[in-house]
């Protein structure tokens, strides 16, 4: 079985509605919304569902779930940048290791810059292939489609090595009551910098602000008695306006 | 002292420059310059005078066969070399299917940071501003980079190019890949086009674009008439491409395409901001739908509200009668 680690993160919800979205420009942060969850990074859950295929491909009744969980928090892991969030994963890989694959998400979903999986693979000296809708491992090499502009590429990369993963993968399965009730019972184990041996890493950028772009744009609703008339009289606009 | 813009130009799988190359060099210009543009790739040389019409003072090419299809392993000691020997103090690539996985790798190895996927940037004395959207377009981001170069990719037709001037004068250096095939790691069994019809939608000067309210993939039958009425080409979002009602390569949207024609009409959509960061610089924006309260109005220039199914017949049928007329 191929020891593969999972990385995820949380972010607010995507899905939260944009008149409810709102930005603390001061503090550059985005402000929680009440009765709103966060939520896991989409792609990260993809990546587990990624992960969980492999193992159902390499025995099938073992596939229950992830078997393992690290939470790595402290002050300083809070107040990372993208580098130096990359820095200290590496660097609890490297106690996890020996593995034979890290999934990760294309992108996080908030601040969607998409580069901590490759800096990760960059730092441990190993391949990458990014932007995976399929992930297969056999005989110590992965297989992976890559999602291209227009169309698709199949990638073999020998491991250890990172695939970051798109939604192209399709739905990440639905965690089943049992399995929920089983995750309740896994340890996940909380390590600080201090178990990682590492001091907080330098951030490489820094935020300088934050802000809600405006959207003006005034908008003229076609009106009619009938959805045909409606019709009609917006085909005749955009003559006037010599769009069509 | 690092001085000057180095940036990566692309050529598409055709062989010509990728037009983000030219949004590059003017983007360069336009922070200070001087500009110098390196190109990577296989029979890219013929490229080079394009890159100096469209600014470029200087342009190093890197043709090699090793280079024909894109892989990281076999890009980035090029790229690497290219960049420390030009020490530029800012460094941008395209937000593009190489771009995007070679610039973070890039940025580890020289021991600096990118801004990914930005849609403006400027100069403050020394300093790059790069601004770019993030939470899915919801909100933007200004960040400045501590290393050197300062990197950014830069989104797709988010820049404007300059005027070509093909008399203009440059220095075309050619520089060896230096890459050796053992030292990449990954392999390209295969490569599949989606081959996409008519019109292609980075090019189209019209997009109709369908999402879940149309209900199943039977709906888009009656867009790609109307598409194809008013010459343009057919985009998705990405529910329906999820729901696999119409594929991938026409999604529009922050994890699909940029697409910008001058009239864009979006059925059945909600307007998610990851959506509308795929229409961002489109001026003339229709939405058919029929919830009066869809948040895809408050971007668009003309509103419907009703039932797509009443609705796009009968606008098919008076668009072609207008344009025979
Ligand atoms: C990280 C991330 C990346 C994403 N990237 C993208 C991306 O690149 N592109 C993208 O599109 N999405 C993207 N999304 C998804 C996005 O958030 C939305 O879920 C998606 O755009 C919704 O698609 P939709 O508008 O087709 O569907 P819905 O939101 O379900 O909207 C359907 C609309 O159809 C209308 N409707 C229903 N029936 C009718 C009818 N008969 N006539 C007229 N109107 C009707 C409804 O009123 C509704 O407004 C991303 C999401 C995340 C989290």
């Amino acid at each position: 079985m191929p020891h593969i680690i999972c990385l995820a993160k949380q972010v607010p919800d995507p899905e939260t509605p944009a008149s409810q979205f709102k930005v603390d420009e001061a503090a550059k942060k985005v402000l929680p919304v009440p009765g709103i969850q966060p939520v896991p990074s989409q792609f990260d859950t993809i990546g587990v569902e990624a992960a969980l295929r492999i193992k159902d491909q390499v025995k099938p009744c073992l596939a229950m779930g992830a078997d393992e969980g690290i939470h790595i928090n402290g002050p300083a892991a809070n107040g990372a940048d993208h580098w130096a969030t990359a820095e200290v994963l590496a660097a609890a890989i490297q106690k996890v290791a020996p593995f034979d694959l890290i999934i990760a998400g294309r992108q996080a979903v908030d601040w969607d810059m998409g580069v901590v999986g490759s800096t990760i693979a960059e730092i441990l000296g190993i391949p990458v292939v990014t932007i995976a809708k399929e992930v297969k491992y056999a005989d110590g090499k992965v297989t992976v489609e890559r999602v291209l502009l227009d169309g698709f590429e199949t990638v073999e990369s020998p491991t250890p090595c990172v695939v970051t993963v798109s939604n192209e993968l399709g739905e990440p399965r639905y965690p089943q009551l049992r399995q929920i009730m089983l995750a309740a019972k896994k340890e996940v184990k909380p390590w600080t910098l201090a178990d990682l041996g590492i001091s907080a890493p330098q951030n490489r950028v820094n935020l300088e602000a934050l802000f809600v772009p405006e959207t003006k744009v005034e908008t003229e609703f076609i009106d009619g008695d009938s959805p045909q008339e409606k019709a009609v009289k917006l085909a005749q606009r955009l003559r006037e306006a010599k769009l069509i | 002292m690092p001085s000057g813009v180095l940036v990566f130009g692309e050529a598409t799988e055709d062989a010509k420059l990728n037009p983000v190359t030219a949004e590059l060099i003017a983007t360069g210009t336009r922070l200070g310059g001087p500009v110098t543009c390196a190109i990577l790739g296989s029979g890219v040389e013929p490229l080079a005078q394009e890159c100096i019409a469209a600014g470029a003072g200087k342009v190093i090419v890197c043709d090699d066969p090793l280079l024909a299809n894109y892989q990281g392993d076999a890009y980035l000691p090029p790229a690497e070399g290219i960049t420390r020997e030009a020490d530029p103090a800012v460094l941008l690539l395209g937000q593009t299917m190489i771009g995007r996985d070679l610039a973070p790798r890039l940025a580890q190895r020289l021991g600096t940071a990118v801004a990914m996927d930005c849609v403006a940037l400027s100069m403050e004395g020394d300093k790059l501003l790069a601004e770019r959207p993030c939470y899915g377009g919801s909100a933007r981001a200004r960040y400045t980079i501590n290393g050197s170069p300062q990197m950014a990719t830069v989104r797709a037709k988010s820049q404007e190019p300059l005027e070509a001037d093909p008399s203009r004068q440059g220095e075309i250096v050619k520089q060896a890949a230096g890459v050796d095939a053992g030292a990449v790691r990954t392999k390209i069994l295969e490569r599949r086009k989606e081959k996409a019809e008519g019109v292609r939608l980075e090019d189209a000067k019209v997009v109709v674009s369908g999402g879940r309210g149309l209900g199943g993939p039977e709906g888009f039958k009656p867009l790609e008439e109307l598409a194809d009425v008013l010459g343009g080409a057919v985009g998705a979002s990405r529910a329906v491409c999820d729901l696999g009602w119409y594929p991938v390569a026409h999604q529009v949207g922050l994890t699909g395409k940029v697409v910008t024609p001058d009239l864009y009409i979006a059925v059945g959509i909600s307007g998610a901001s990851q959506h509308m960061a795929g229409i961002s610089s489109v001026k003339n924006i229709v939405a058919i739908n029929k919830d009066g309260d869809a948040s895809i109005f408050k971007s668009s220039r003309f509103a419907v509200v009703g039932d797509w199914k009443d609705i796009v017949p009968a606008f098919t049928d008076e668009a072609r009668k207008l344009k025979a007329g």
